[in-house]
């Protein structure tokens, strides 16, 4: 384990809290002083949530709203052009059977394929405007993160030069598990640093945990303090490539997190659980689990959001059942 | 509608058949009572669900005397073998039937059907299933070879966990190779004559199982039977200190399971989002009508503001309404004497000094509701930090150090349950031995295991249910 006392890059959330004379040694007592987990008490809170029972008129509100916050997602070493077009068409055009079917929240692509999108959007893309569908793209190395910072950065820029209106990068979980808190603290900062635009404002800055590498749900706790100190906007459960990824208890810690953080300071941060929210039924549990936590201030597109793939035509499938009365099946929502 | 609002999810009702009229059920008979039927409504709604007979002594006596001639010619010579064929048989009949008797017990006690779906009915298969298993293995139960029953057990259960309690004590009873009488609360005596019919579906033999309805008279009845052997009563501490009086100087065996004050003790290490969880679990479970009810919150003076603002916080996130609204958190209290007594209380506890919360919910116009509330600037010598509420309200106490914490913890005529929330095992242990409470939970509460023994200390009684202990209760050493 490195424990050093170097001054860490300025951040102003974390100068507020700690202090201007920001050390690792001081970030480390903070995290460390943070309240405990009791993961069986957790486990048991977040099945509880799945125990709620979401009917007619509440539930026609819930799939809508899931399918507002979703991250439209592929992330493949073979994606191509014609699959983000593809990606695009079905953020465009969620359920052609039915105009009314609101869009999702963003498409999430790797930094080259940033251009792609924003071309295949036109004149959809938000372009930073509060309507309009966003451009995320993964950064900093993901998934791994294993790169030099000068390679994470430079792969953040390319992203927003590209037109990316969030970046969502990886922390450096080997550092955390170290104990090297101050250098998973200065890459955020620098990363959010790289977020800039030319005219001064910034994209969008998710920090990935990943918590399935984090092990212990202290761990996740620490890690999501840390990442809001540091200036994440939002702090998301996975990369999708590791398993597990986004489980409910995991979830429910990091909104416990932001919850906590607007109790201290005011200020609102986002949470997005992503990987292996694949049904209606999950991202119902989400949605109970956010409004019950955090209150239903944090039920928009601003401040939670699903990183998934194929849970947005399970949600098109029971809303085709609640508007239509009866179910169809996987040929009658398309395919991206 | 704000997402919150949770558009209704009741359960349906169509599940039961029930009868207008229930009699007592003697020996595989359901007879006409002695005394005036009496009605059951159900709290929520105060609407009448069905009548029942009403057991005077003479039916008592007919229930006992069943009971002993199963006992002679049945029962008692079965095998422990085939005892426990027919418990596990009545097991998963209760499985079988549990969504029915869910909502059966939602309906005639108030509680959420959340909670007798999740809690009360899995927990009475289980019990009948962990007993099952005891039949033909009482040889190690500690007592010696083929230790005895003791002949006829009356068992007097009260109106908060009506089918949980009859589980609690027929279950084991039946095991040990007693045969029982039973008489289940005035208020819910519903799911007990479901029981009756669950035994007919396993072929139990006649008179091993007897149910008589009616009131404390009834009970005071049946305890003071001359021909009963085993007397098992959870209830209030008055009637219980009756019942030791009526029956000293006789051969009958007792256990008393009796009223509680429960402290949580909330250190400053905790983990503090789950000890909210707990002290909701511990208070808010069954609004509150729990013996075992975390009822006092000591709450380390340190975190006592940061507890109390995310507890409120939580607190307004509960559900209060239709029990059978598969969304519904905290239910209706059980009766208008018993909403009476709350409010009495609560009164006396403002007039104290301390000053009550609750979240602002809309309470229905029917039925018989209290909103969930929380007492704070309670001191050790104040009423509600003594008496049992049996109700959805918490006094909130503080201290400044573990010895501080154990002291008044202890500080109670009672002993029957205790929490203890820390992240320092070391602590949590020391505490635990030192709480004069017959159940300890830590970093949980209101948690309940067949196998695990539960009883109180002091005036929350004497004896164990559950466990190689309850077990114990229903038999005697063996003759050689």
């Amino acid at each position: 384990m490195t424990s050093t006392s170097a001054a860490l890059a300025p951040a102003e959330r974390a100068v507020q809290l700690l202090g201007s004379d920001l050390s690792e040694v001081a970030l480390r007592q903070h995290l460390e002083g943070l309240p405990a987990v009791d993961a069986v008490g957790l486990e048991a809170r977040a099945a509880r949530f799945g125990t709620r029972s979401i009917k007619t008129t509440s539930k026609a509100q819930a799939l809508d709203l899931a399918i507002r916050m979703i991250d439209l997602t592929t992330l493949q070493g073979a994606d191509t052009r014609g699959k983000v077009r593809s990606l695009v068409a079905k953020a465009l055009v969620p359920d052609a059977s039915d105009p009314s079917t609101p869009r999702p929240a963003a498409v999430c692509v790797y930094g080259d394929m940033v251009g792609h999108a924003v071309e295949a959007l036109g004149p959809a893309w938000s372009a930073g405007k509060d309507d309009g569908i966003n451009v995320a793209a993964v950064a900093t190395a993901f998934p791994a993160g294993r790169a030099s910072i000068e390679v994470k950065l430079q792969d953040t820029r390319d992203a927003v030069a590209a037109g990316a209106d969030e970046i969502d990068m990886v922390i450096d979980r080997g550092a955390f598990l170290e104990g090297n808190y101050g250098k998973v603290f200065d890459e955020i900062v620098l990363t959010k640093e790289a977020c800039r635009r030319a005219d001064g404002s910034y994209a969008h800055l998710k920090v990935i945990l990943e918590t399935g590498e984090l092990f212990t749900y202290d761990n996740v706790r620490r890690a999501s303090w840390l990442s809001i100190l540091a200036g994440g906007d939002f702090i998301k459960t996975s990369t999708g490539k590791v398993q597990p990824a986004a489980t409910l208890p995991v979830t429910l810690l990091m909104l416990q997190v932001v919850r906590d953080w607007e109790r201290l300071t005011g200020e609102r941060i986002g949470v997005k659980p992503a990987g292996g929210i694949s049904t209606a039924k999950d991202a119902i549990k989400h949605l109970v689990a956010v409004a019950e936590t955090c209150g239903e201030a944090w039920l928009d597109p601003k401040l939670y959001r699903f990183g998934a793939s194929s849970l947005l035509n399970d949600v098109l499938l029971q809303r085709q059942k609640l508007t239509t009365g009866r179910y169809s099946g996987p040929d009658y929502v398309t395919i991206d | 509608m704000a997402f919150l609002d949770y558009a209704p999810a009741p359960e349906s009702t169509s599940i039961l058949s029930l009868r207008e009229d229930y009699r007592l059920w003697i020996g595989g008979e359901w007879v006409t009572g002695g005394g005036e039927p009496f009605a059951s409504v159900s709290p929520s709604t105060e609407r009448q669900i069905a009548t029942f007979a009403y057991a005077d002594e003479g039916d008592v006596d007919a229930a006992v005397r069943a009971a002993r001639a199963a006992f002679r010619d049945t029962w008692g010579p079965m095998s422990g073998r085939d005892r426990g064929k027919f418990l596990f048989r009545i097991a998963r009949i209760l499985q079988e039937r549990a969504r029915e008797l869910a909502v059966a017990e939602s309906l005639d006690n108030g509680k959420p059907i959340r909670e007798t779906r999740d809690a009360d009915i899995p927990l009475v298969a289980q019990w009948f299933f962990h007993c099952a298993g005891w039949a033909d293995k009482l040889d190690h139960l500690g007592l010696g070879a083929a230790p005895q029953p003791h002949g006829v057990a009356a068992q007097v259960i009260p109106w908060n966990f009506p089918l949980l309690m009859l589980a609690w004590k027929v279950a084991p009873a039946l095991a040990a190779g007693n045969t029982v009488v039973l008489k289940p609360a005035e208020t819910t005596p519903l799911t007990a004559m479901l029981f009756a019919e669950v035994c007919e579906q396993a072929g139990l033999p006649a008179g091993v199982v007897n149910l008589v309805t009616g009131d404390g008279a009834t009970g005071a009845a049946l305890v003071r039977h001359p021909d009963v052997d085993k007397v098992a009563f959870t209830g209030s501490t008055a009637v219980g200190r009756e019942i030791a009086k009526a029956l000293a100087g006789t051969s009958k065996k007792l256990t008393l399971e009796l009223g509680g004050k429960g402290a949580n003790i909330v250190f400053d290490d905790a983990p503090l989002d789950q000890a909210i969880e707990g002290i909701v679990d511990g208070i808010f479970f069954n609004q509150g009508q729990v013996c075992c009810a975390g009822s006092r919150l000591l709450v380390q003076e340190n975190v006592h503001d940061a507890v109390m603002d995310r507890l409120k916080e939580r607190m307004a996130t509960l559900r209060v309404g239709d029990p059978l609204d598969k969304n519904t958190d905290v239910g209706a209290i059980n009766s208008s004497e018993q909403l009476e007594r709350i409010t009495r209380l609560v009164d006396r506890g403002v007039a104290e000094g301390g000053e009550a919360w609750s979240p602002a919910c809309e309470l229905p116009q029917e039925g018989y509701w209290f909103a969930p509330t929380v007492i704070t600037g309670v001191e050790a010598s104040s009423t509600i930090a003594r008496e049992e509420i049996f109700g959805p309200v918490l006094s909130v106490l503080t201290f400044r150090t573990p010895d501080e914490a154990i002291a008044k913890a202890n500080n109670t005529p009672y002993g029957l349950s205790a929490g203890i929330w820390s992240d320092k095992g070391s602590r949590v242990l020391a505490i635990a031995d030192k709480l004069r409470a017959g159940v300890v939970w830590t970093n949980t509460f209101n948690k309940f295991d067949p196998a695990s023994p539960f009883g109180g200390y002091k005036e929350s009684g004497y004896g164990r249910e559950g466990g190689v202990q309850g077990m114990q209760a229903y038999l005697k050493a063996g003759e050689r």
